[in-house]
């Protein structure tokens, strides 16, 4: 069973996928079917792959699949995922189907033509194949093809579905030309690295390019082409404008996607890429990265405060939330990383289903401004209590698994760098404030009614709102659940990023600060 | 004393892919003669094929000779197989095989893109005349297959007077080819001309240099010259002025700035099909002959030239990418595209690495098929008037807005040629770059390779401008005429109607092309993924044989 190629499993199901949603077959009439279908299967597949993995060996690659790709340049197929590579692999493959489903309805809404769900499913498909891809990948090479090959996918679900024609234009081309730019700058990084490792055919694997005794300038301007990449992807302040406008034009389901999983690729790739193979250099930029990070948590924050739009109130807290990943990996503590690392899984349920309910709310309005909306809570019972426990989720309420890893960030963080971590604390404080507030001014008070302007640009009646279906209550509930559990029985997940953190922090040759008595409280 | 005549000893063998191609050019203008007209284009467009298709079986012959033994030497030097130019020539078949198919259709329309009888002036009732009678004008093919004989002769020689030889041999066909479109007739003459003009400069640069590298070492060869270069014999002044007169006609031919003025005119001017032809094959010719100038007869005035070929490489990318933002013609951006190509090229060619000539041609090859691909798209898509007759070929950028949702498969086609082009990974495009560009970092050029991707990152720009059009139109296709009635019943009555009416009344459609270009447009689009994908196999043959004979 070890043998089975369970990740090439995992990417291939969602290509047929989406290959069976755009060849012309009598599947086309029944898109979402088929893509629920395959997006459970998947599910299915990857708890199987799941299974055979050893979680005591967390730190190491598993179900490692190895073959030769392009033997001129040193490239191979190497697909493998330790703790921290599963934990996100499965992650996006639960996050699928719940935007198939958020989408369910959506068929005539904001697809205006036809076949738009199918187009859009498709799309949704095909990046869930580079998702696992990327985040199984260890060939450098490898994970460069999909970094930058998976912006073709989203391009189109930002560019091709939204609100706005000429906006989700300009929102998909900023998106495009921003990402594009940090991925070129990355390929000089990936073309030098090969030149300074041991070449040969399978001279671009993660494992030949680790522990290379690089010289220092090089290996500055290495990381330093590695990061921009990563940093603009994250988003970190100060590249993070295209987040906004990306998220405020694409579909909640495409948003969703975008930040809950694809943006995780940014810091997934600082942890797995930047620190192992440019150890030094990681430490050398560790106190500018840190400052960046720590402004990241509280422009975000800040800024999440001062929208008017609910799609970019989101997409500010997660430039925020980005902040405290980016700043426990740069800690360097296997406490701060293995908080990073759970952050990762936490944010991707939380912002998924955030930016789902928030689709929710414009759907039925038509309109994503905050002033748009009020006194909901007695009109939609449910979606207002979905909405609080998800908005809750992103204050990092005790009793949620967004708490755990945001805590451990903090106390990680404190052992080395105790004013980044008081900075950062702020920005939970802050969190409370964009939240609670956000709820305050869309579902309590008394139930307004249209102003003369709401009624000339014809948006529905508050009071005719009907609170979430059960397909809408499905997409979002599963993600509640595994916060809950997470929350309350962490350790699991912290066993699989743990090992893989301890080895981080002896791969960057930073002095670990043991916190065995905070993990294990946190793992109660 | 009359020396007794000995007759050279000629190996045929290895002559045998450019003899077929000639003599299959020869041949069909010997069918013009003599077949009858209904026949006549049938007879053309099967040599054509035959003759490339064979061309190629002989090359495959040729190549584990080539593999094993490094190559033939055929005349002392005056042809060289060896595994560049092996390459190199199959390149350019190929090229010619996908090129002749586009050229040859007809389309739905009954038309192909060339004038019915190119000696009458555009206009004029001969003109009318030929174009009821539905004449043709089938001396494209054997023209075609003398410029692809003299490119498979350009890169594939060792001797300086055959260079300028196969020059010659490639340029004219071209020159007169890209003045036979059926439409635009003043432009594509006027194209032409300029081509030819500038042509005619750029090639008296080049005997020029010709001639002062001849009087500084005494010699034509290649070879000669490069042992001449390694002992300094104090004319090492000379030497190097004619090496960069040389290579100014090549650059000349790569459409490299400062000497790439007439590429936009010409580009847009010439039928679309030979658009294609000339873009890619003439690229491929001029590169294969560029490397093998400095990597055997200059190898020993490298430094002396990065100057040269750095600064050329920088001006080409930046030119390129930054003309190339404000075009609002698809054959002129693609035009800067291919400026902004040899660039990226020129960087890897600039390395002077021992990687360069490999992945140089594969960068050629995958370019290459992309912009035959791209420029048999742009021959099918179509102006229609009111009346339903379709007419030229709609190249103004804004035209093809909406095409992704009015023929999302033509549209899906050429967003993928668009994507190889920029570079995108999971394309052949993307392995060529990385190809060069790693060629360039491995030869020291880093800075090259690094304002390469940057370059890269700006022209990705000019890309996805046309995506966007194609896929996120403005305003719908169908919505434009409702979009445009309030304006028009906001203004100030009837005058602004009967202005904006005729304007919108040509719409942009797409002809069912009969079958040969639809292979072609396929052919290329599969490439483009399958080389992008699974590059392994070309690579390694690439590699195989990227010595070059001394």
């Amino acid at each position: 069973m070890s043998h089975f190629p369970w990740l090439t499993l995992l990417i291939v199901l969602p290509l047929l996928g989406s290959l069976a949603l755009w060849l012309p077959s009598p599947l086309r009439g029944r898109a979402r079917e088929v893509a629920l279908v395959f997006a459970l299967a998947e599910v299915a597949v990857a708890v199987i792959a799941a299974a055979g993995f050893d979680t005591s060996r967390a730190g190491e690659h598993q179900l490692v699949e190895t073959h030769s790709w392009i033997a001129a340049f040193g490239v191979s197929y190497a697909v493998g995922v330790d703790g921290v590579g599963l934990a996100l692999v499965l992650m996006s493959v639960v996050l699928v189907p719940l935007v198939v489903l958020a989408a369910w309805r959506e068929q005539g809404s904001v697809h205006e033509a036809t076949d738009g769900l199918r187009r859009y499913l498709a799309l949704a498909l095909l990046l869930e194949a580079f998702m696992v891809a990327v985040f199984a990948a260890r060939d450098v090479f490898f994970f460069y093809v999909l970094f930058e090959a998976m912006l073709i996918p989203v391009y189109f679900m930002i560019g091709g579905f939204g609100a706005d024609r000429s906006r989700r234009r300009y929102a998909a081309v900023k998106f495009l030309l921003y990402s594009l730019a940090g991925g070129l700058v990355m390929l000089i990084g990936v073309i030098a690295l090969y030149m300074q490792g041991p070449g040969g055919p399978q001279g671009f694997l993660t494992d030949n390019l680790t522990g290379l005794s690089l010289d220092p300038s090089v290996e500055k301007w290495l990381f330093v082409s590695f990061f921009i990449a990563f940093a603009i992807k994250a988003p970190m302040f100060p590249v993070h404008t295209w987040l906004p406008d990306a998220a405020e034009q694409a579909p909640a389901g495409t948003s969703a996607l975008l930040v809950g999983v694809l943006d995780k690729v940014g810091t997934f790739g600082m942890l797995t890429l930047c620190l192992p193979l440019f150890p030094n250099a990681s430490r050398w930029a560790a106190p500018f990265i840190i400052v960046l990070a720590v402004v990241s948590i509280i422009y975000g924050a800040l800024l999440a405060i001062g929208q008017k739009n609910l799609f970019r109130l989101v997409a500010y807290t997660s430039v925020s939330h980005f902040g405290f990943i980016v700043l426990g990996i740069f800690a360097f503590t296997s406490t701060s990383i293995s908080g990073s690392s759970f952050y990762m899984v936490n944010h991707g349920l939380s912002t998924g289903g955030l930016f789902l309910l928030v689709g929710y709310l414009v759907a039925r309005r038509r309109s994503p401004e905050i002033a748009d909306f009020g006194g909901l809570q007695k009109q939609v019972p449910v979606l207002a209590g979905l909405f609080l426990v998800v908005g809750l989720s992103a204050l990092s309420l005790p009793g949620l698994s967004t708490f755990i890893s945001e805590f451990l960030v903090i106390v990680g963080t404190f052992a080395v760098h105790p004013a980044a971590a008081i900075v950062a604390s702020i920005g939970v404080v802050l969190a409370a404030i964009y939240v609670l507030w956000t709820y305050q001014r869309v579902f309590t008070g008394p139930l307004p009614t249209n102003t003369p302007d709401q009624d000339v640009r014809e948006l529905p009646a508050l009071g005719r709102f009907a609170d979430v279906s059960v397909v809408e209550r499905w997409a979002v509930v599963p993600l509640i659940a595994l916060m809950l559990v997470l929350g309350f029985w962490p350790r699991p997940a912290l066993d699989l990023v743990r090992p893989s953190a301890v080895t981080s922090v002896q791969q960057v040759g930073a002095q670990d600060v043991p916190q065995t008595t905070a993990t294990s409280e946190a793992g109660k | 004393m009359i020396a007794e005549f000995i007759a050279p000893t000629v190996s045929w063998g290895p002559l045998a892919p450019v003899v077929v191609v000639l003599l299959a050019a020869v041949v069909g203008v010997l069918l013009e003669a003599f077949v009858p007209a209904r026949f006549r284009r049938v007879a053309q467009v099967t040599l054509s094929l035959a003759a490339v298709v064979g061309a190629l079986v002989a090359l495959a012959l040729a190549w584990s000779t080539v593999k094993s033994t490094g190559g033939y030497d055929v005349l002392s030097g005056s042809f060289v197989l060896d595994g560049p130019a092996l390459v190199a020539q199959a390149i350019i078949l190929v090229i010619a095989l996908l090129s002749v198919l586009v050229m040859a259709d007809r389309t739905a329309s009954d038309e192909d893109a060339f004038a019915p009888m190119v000696s009458a002036a555009p206009g004029s009732d001969y003109e009318k005349i030929a174009t009821t009678r539905g004449m043709a004008q089938t001396e494209v093919y054997p023209l075609v297959l003398f410029a692809t004989g003299g490119m498979m002769i350009f890169g594939s020689t060792g001797d300086l007077l055959t260079l300028f030889v196969a020059l010659e041999v490639l340029s004219l066909p071209l020159y007169l080819l890209s003045g036979m479109a059926r439409r635009r007739r003043l432009q594509s003459q006027e194209a032409s001309l300029k081509y030819f003009l500038l042509g005619a400069f750029a090639s008296a640069f080049f005997i020029f240099g010709i001639a002062l590298v001849y009087g500084a070492t005494g010699t034509l060869r290649y070879s000669e010259i490069a042992t001449a270069v390694a002992t300094p014999t104090g004319t090492e002044g000379l030497l190097l002025l004619g090496a960069v007169l040389i290579l100014v006609g090549l650059f000349f031919k790569v459409g490299a700035v400062p000497f790439h003025m007439w590429t936009p005119d010409v580009y847009q001017g010439a039928p679309t099909p030979i658009t294609g032809f000339m873009a890619a094959g003439t690229k491929v010719a001029a590169f294969a002959a560029m490397l093998r100038v400095l990597y055997v007869m200059l190898a020993g005035l490298g430094w002396d030239l990065t100057v040269v070929l750095w600064t050329v490489a920088i001006a080409t990318m930046l030119v390129g990418t930054v003309a190339g933002l404000v075009q609002t013609d698809i054959k002129r951006l693609l035009a800067y595209s291919s400026i902004a190509h040899a660039g990226f090229v020129l960087t890897g060619v600039a390395a002077l690495d021992k990687q360069g000539p490999s992945s140089v041609l594969f960068y050629l090859l995958a370019y290459g098929l992309a912009t035959v691909g791209a420029f048999a798209i742009i021959s099918i898509v179509r102006e229609r008037s009111a009346s339903g007759g379709v007419s030229g070929e709609a190249t103004a950028l804004s035209q093809w807005a909406g095409l992704g949702r009015t023929h999302p498969v033509v549209a899906v086609t050429f967003l993928l040629f668009l994507l190889s082009f920029a570079g995108i990974p999971l394309t052949a495009g993307f392995v060529g770059k990385f190809a060069v560009f790693s060629a360039a970092v491995h030869g020291g050029a880093w800075p090259l390779a690094l304002i390469g991707v940057l370059a890269s990152a700006a022209a990705a720009f000019f890309y996805v401008k046309v995506i966007v059009l194609m896929f996120f139109p403005a305003s719908e296709p169908t919505q434009a005429s409702t979009d445009a009635e309030p304006a028009a019943a906001a203004g100030t009555g009837t005058a602004t109607l009967l202005q904006t009416a005729p304007a919108r009344v040509v719409t942009t459609t797409v002809v069912r092309p009969n079958g040969l270009a639809t292979v072609s447009i396929a052919v290329c689009a599969v490439l483009t993924v399958v080389l992008g994908i699974f590059p392994g196999g070309v690579l390694d043959a690439i590699s195989q044989v990227a010595a070059y004979l001394p």
